[in-house]
């Protein structure tokens, strides 16, 4: 059973809200699913989204921010209890419902594939994102995954780069400096191979494959690079 | 090239202290360096045909099609080698002929299963995977998840609604966003990597790690690594210790020697250094 929401201002119950829609919108326009008609509250201040039995919220980069307990929050995972606030307005998460039987939650379960793609966009920040065919959920296929390059910053290379198309591409010198960089589908790694570690941004990675983040400065061997990749 | 003696495999697979049957499988060819697990669901014991098939006919397809085409060749087209598209197109199929027998027998309508299929070749792997199975390393002391789960719990996690702890609390944990036999098409998630003599790796079930902590799989190895076979065992025991409540599934592989038989990615460095 879902949760629902109540709705206060100083004290007075203005409104209940069920919280079965996917994606609820809470803000001073008309047209959110829960309008709080105040000045301390944009035109689209936060967002619920709401997946089986749990329910998330999330700030829309609201000018006064979201609070949850007297906190400011980004996004939050909602507790039975929990108090929103929004400008001067309250509200309260309620959701005192055991959730099923252990039995069943230890079951997998396999969230059919339409219901992960709703599931997916609805916890996208972007409303306006179109919403992803049919059947296919938040699967990324390889050619679709972001594919990073690097840009070599000195040594006899400099200004030439190299996108990082291959699953496995080395780098280094044999017999001296070795590591490879890896293409996952939750971004790219690089792991050492031989010789002295790889810095990373200065600093030596360890022994196991280490993220590789948008900007990172590799240098190996002598050389200096830069990694890029489009999210 | 036979990899045994330069590779060590072992598979157990442990019905755990609640359910009624096992619906895991496990499976492995020594010699060709493979090795799949996988995990089924589904009404009655579906569950059982979807993860048996998915690994039989992984791996009778895998011997096949490495007989044919150079070790670790590079398709220039999609960036990954030979063994990671043979393992691609293993899965591909295997999921439609179980999501076609789910649809023609009553008794196996609904069925799935999770999947993680590896495959070591010249000092490296590829790694495939649907759903939440996991594939770990263990390298110089340290232990990594390697494979990302397929499950509404990691999604909420990579969008910064869950801290990993708060996602230990969750009630979602078994909600899975991609399985085989759910639907025609599957795409599997692929990755490579080297693979350094010493490697540990471990693929286990959901029933391993929902009920086991990481660093507590992190502690059985370091302690049992010596022997994989008492390592394995003794992560079994831990999770029906800890109430045994699923299947619980682990495949050990660790590296002895160097198997490179090439070795052209370690050659074939650009002019720059």
């Amino acid at each position: 059973m879902a949760g629902s929401l109540v709705l206060t201002l100083n004290q007075s119950v203005l409104g209940e809200f069920s919280l079965e829609k996917e994606r609820l919108l809470i803000g001073r326009k008309p047209e959110n699913d829960i309008q709080v008609d105040n000045l301390a509250v944009s035109g689209q201040h936060a967002a619920i989204i709401t997946i089986l039995n749990d329910s998330f919220l999330e700030d829309l980069d609201s000018t006064n921010g979201t609070f949850v307990n007297g906190k400011l929050v980004k996004k939050h995972a909602l507790k039975h209890g929990d108090v929103i606030t929004i400008g001067k307005h309250e509200l309260k998460y309620v959701n005192d419902e055991a959730t099923t039987d252990d039995q069943d939650f230890e079951k997998t379960m396999i969230i059919r594939p339409g219901m992960a793609s709703h599931a997916a966009a609805a916890a996208k920040a972007e409303e306006t994102a179109p919403p992803p065919p049919a059947g296919v959920g938040s699967q990324v296929a390889a050619e679709d995954m972001p594919l990073g390059k690097i840009q070599v910053l000195s040594g006899p290379g400099a200004g030439k780069e190299l996108e990082l198309k291959k699953a496995l591409i080395t780098l280094g010198r044999p017999g001296v400096q070795v590591a490879v960089i890896t293409r996952r589908p939750q971004g790219y790694f690089i792991t050492h191979v031989e010789g002295k570690h790889p810095l990373v941004n200065g600093d030596s990675i360890g022994a196991q494959a280490h993220a590789l983040k948008d900007h990172d400065v590799v240098e190996l061997a002598g050389v200096k690079m830069e990694f890029f990749v489009s999210v | 090239m036979s990899l045994d003696g330069k590779l060590e495999f072992i598979g157990v697979t442990d019905v755990g202290r609640k359910r009624a049957h096992n619906e895991d499988s496990i499976g492995s060819d020594t010699g060709l360096g493979i090795a799949v697990l996988a995990d089924g669901m589904g009404g009655y014991r579906a569950g059982e045909v979807a993860s048996a098939m998915a690994v039989n006919m992984i791996l009778d397809d895998l011997r096949e099609g490495m007989k044919h085409g150079k070790i670790g060749d590079v398709d220039e087209e999609t960036g990954f080698c030979r063994e990671t598209l043979l393992i691609k197109t293993a899965i591909e199929k295997a999921n439609a002929t179980i999501f076609q027998t789910a649809q023609r027998q009553p008794q196996c309508h609904g069925m799935g299963t999770t999947v993680v299929a590896i495959a070591f070749y010249d000092d490296r792997m590829s790694i495939a995977h649907v759903g939440d199975s996991r594939m770990y390393r263990l390298r110089g002391g340290e232990l990594q998840q390697v494979t990302s789960d397929h499950s509404l719990l990691q999604e909420l996690i990579d969008r910064g609604f869950y801290t990993p702890e708060e996602a230990k609390k969750s009630l979602n944990k078994n909600l899975v966003t991609r399985a085989m036999g759910i639907e025609m098409a599957v795409i599997p998630d692929l990755q490579e990597d080297i693979v350094q003599p010493g490697d540990l790796y471990l693929m286990c079930s959901d029933g391993l790690t929902d009920l086991v902590e990481d660093d507590v799989i992190h502690g059985t190895l370091q302690e049992y690594g010596e022997n994989i076979e008492d390592a394995a065992r003794h992560l079994v025991e831990k999770a029906n210790a800890a109430g045994g409540v699923d299947n619980i599934s682990v495949i050990l592989v660790r590296s002895l020697r160097s198997f490179g038989a090439q070795k052209n990615w370690y050659n074939k460095v650009l002019d720059w250094f």
